[in-house]
């Protein structure tokens, strides 16, 4: 599978401050990605410097097969920015085909090709009014559209959910998973982690800049999140239950693990039992990618 | 070449969308209203209350040609003025703003070269540039041919050079655009007009005084920014021969500037754009 994305050390400086640290990254063809960080962690900064927007400090990268930059490779690229603002003086209509056009397409198979956009973002009653006249939601609709004119291989969206009220969440999530359906690739920045969960096959956790955690969502399905609450809890019992996960710690008189199936639960137990330990709960969840986010940016991070 | 095109297309379509156009026109039309008016009733004055003594038969005596020529070259100096206010403002926002507010990021996405987008906005502010110079000098000339029979002088080259100095200030508001605010570049641009303003100035006063250090003084600023002497150049050649002769009004040249001075004003211009493409090439989004 030859990939979309590669990118080996891109670090973008503004000043004496990195933005971005050091990208390395592999995103394959078909793929979903999910760049997640808090803000300020070097999302929209790395996004840029794939598109092109920002010549990288060092390192190089590859997307679609070109080097970045390249100006041919864009004509198969989708683009929703985060702070989207359009030309507000020209209609959603006119302004699907100023960038059809900008994309090379022209004609009647830009015109049905809009008409059948406006129609996925749910704008057609809207398309002959001025922008200026959007509603935030619609205006992010209407650039959505805009990044699928060209029926790209791989679409940047940057935060595309920030904006939008639920029922734009479930529209712009259906896109990403119609995208992926028609074997497009996708990489999403965002931090709104519910909707990342739902739709992506892979994601990488950005911290100040780096990669600090990369995964594939379908690796960590199986995985629980086990609590206990123990009559007696000694370095022992600690040591010993670490047969049955990781990351075993003792948190407000709870004993806490993850544990790698549901499986393990019963056996557990039974250990337990048979140290004379007495088990007040046992309780196992999947873990969220919230609480996978918050245990990889660790406590030293503060709201960005 | 497709994408400048769509860019240009683009950038008329806010001209229009933006009523600038508008205002242009109406602003324009009235312009062209005050001057009529005023030059028929001052016509009116000077062949002694009789209009219908119209030239078309009648020969202009000389004394009326340099009356003549004296309102008309006001008309066309009050025009000269609007183009490079035109001619600055147009553009002042165009990068800068669209930088700033991030409609420059779903156009630098497309498979376009940035030149293009910088090359295209050029294209469609140039052509309403001209369109607007030709509509208001060439309003003041058609109501002097009208009114008087009066007809400018080498009135093309005239034109010419005055859209050269429109053009070059033009792509300096474009150049400011890439790397300034709008503020800055507004300020910077009428700066730099005012430089070439007061050099085109001096190096008359210095010419008419006999003191080279002055007139010296002046060919240097316009070295820096030649859009004051493309004026005065355009001045120079819509005028009758005598009063150029005589220089007897503020339109008067007395140091023309040399045929060098527009082959200087069209590689600064050339200079000018190939600059902003490349500052815009290389700058981040």
């Amino acid at each position: 599978m030859n990939p979309v994305i590669e990118s080996a050390g891109l670090r973008k400086e503004f000043g004496s401050k990195a933005a971005v640290d050091d990208l390395t990254l592999t995103v394959g063809r078909g793929e979903v990605f999910g760049f997640l960080g808090p803000n300020g962690a070097g999302k929209t900064t790395s996004m840029k410097m794939l598109l092109g927007l920002v010549t990288p400090t060092a390192g190089a990268g590859r997307v679609l097969g070109a080097p970045l930059g390249d100006v041919k490779a864009r004509a198969k690229m989708g683009f929703l920015p985060e702070h989207f603002r359009f030309q507000d003086w020209l209609s959603g209509r006119e302004f699907l085909r100023f960038h059809g056009r900008l994309y090379g397409l022209a004609g009647g198979a830009l015109t049905s090709r809009i008409d059948q956009l406006l129609k996925r973002v749910d704008l057609l009653d809207a398309a002959d009014r001025p922008l200026r006249g959007y509603s935030k939601g619609m205006l992010q609709r209407i650039g959505l559209a805009q990044a699928l004119l060209n029926r790209p291989d791989l679409v940047f969206l940057d935060e595309p959910t920030s904006g939008l009220d639920p029922l734009g969440r479930f529209l712009v999530r259906d896109i990403i998973i119609e995208l992926r359906e028609q074997g497009a690739s996708v990489f999403v920045n965002s931090h709104l982690l519910s909707e990342v969960e739902v739709t992506c096959d892979r994601v990488a956790f950005v911290k100040r800049g780096r990669v600090v955690r990369e995964m594939a969502l379908a690796e960590q399905a199986g995985e629980l999140s086990v609590e206990l609450k123990l009559g007696s809890v000694d370095a022992p019992l600690l040591a010993g239950l670490a047969q049955f996960g990781r990351d075993v710690r003792q948190v407000d008189g709870l004993v806490r693990l993850t544990a790698p199936g549901e499986a393990t639960l019963p056996d557990m137990a039974r250990w337990l039992v048979a140290q004379g330990v007495s088990i007040y709960r046992l309780a196992a969840d999947h873990k969220s990618l919230e609480a996978l986010f918050l245990e990889v940016m660790g406590e030293d991070e503060r709201p960005g | 070449m497709m994408g400048i095109l769509t860019m240009a297309h683009l950038t008329l379509h806010e001209v229009k969308g933006r009523k600038v156009a508008l205002a242009a026109l109406i602003l324009g039309a009235a312009f062209l209203v005050v001057f009529g008016a005023g030059f028929y009733f001052v016509h009116r004055e000077m062949t002694g209350g009789n209009p219908g003594l119209t030239p078309a038969r009648a020969q202009l005596s000389a004394q009326q040609n340099v009356g003549l020529s004296f309102l008309v070259m006001a008309g066309l100096y009050a025009v000269n003025f609007l183009m490079v206010m035109m001619a600055v403002l147009m553009p002042v926002d165009t990068l800068a703003g669209d930088i700033r507010s991030g409609v420059i990021q779903t156009l630098v996405t497309k498979p376009l070269r940035r030149a293009s987008i910088v090359l295209g906005k050029w294209l469609a502010f140039w052509v309403v540039l001209a369109l607007y110079l030709v509509m208001m000098a060439g309003g003041v000339m058609l109501i002097a041919r009208v009114i008087t029979g009066y007809d400018v002088p080498n009135a093309p080259a005239g034109l010419a050079l005055m859209l050269l100095e429109g053009t070059l200030l033009m792509t300096l508001s474009i150049l400011g655009g890439t790397r300034l605010s709008t503020l800055a570049n507004g300020v910077m641009v009428f700066g730099l007009y005012g430089l070439a303003f007061i050099g085109g100035w001096l190096e008359q006063l210095g010419a008419l005084l006999g003191n080279m250090t002055t007139r010296n003084i002046g060919v240097i600023a316009s070295l820096i920014v030649p859009s004051e002497a493309m004026w005065q150049l355009a001045s120079h050649s819509m005028q009758p021969a005598l009063i150029r002769e005589v220089s007897i009004t503020p339109f008067s040249v007395v140091s023309v500037p040399s045929a060098g001075m527009v082959v200087w004003a069209l590689v600064y211009t050339l200079g000018t754009l190939l600059l902003a493409l490349r500052q815009f090439g290389k700058r981040d989004l």
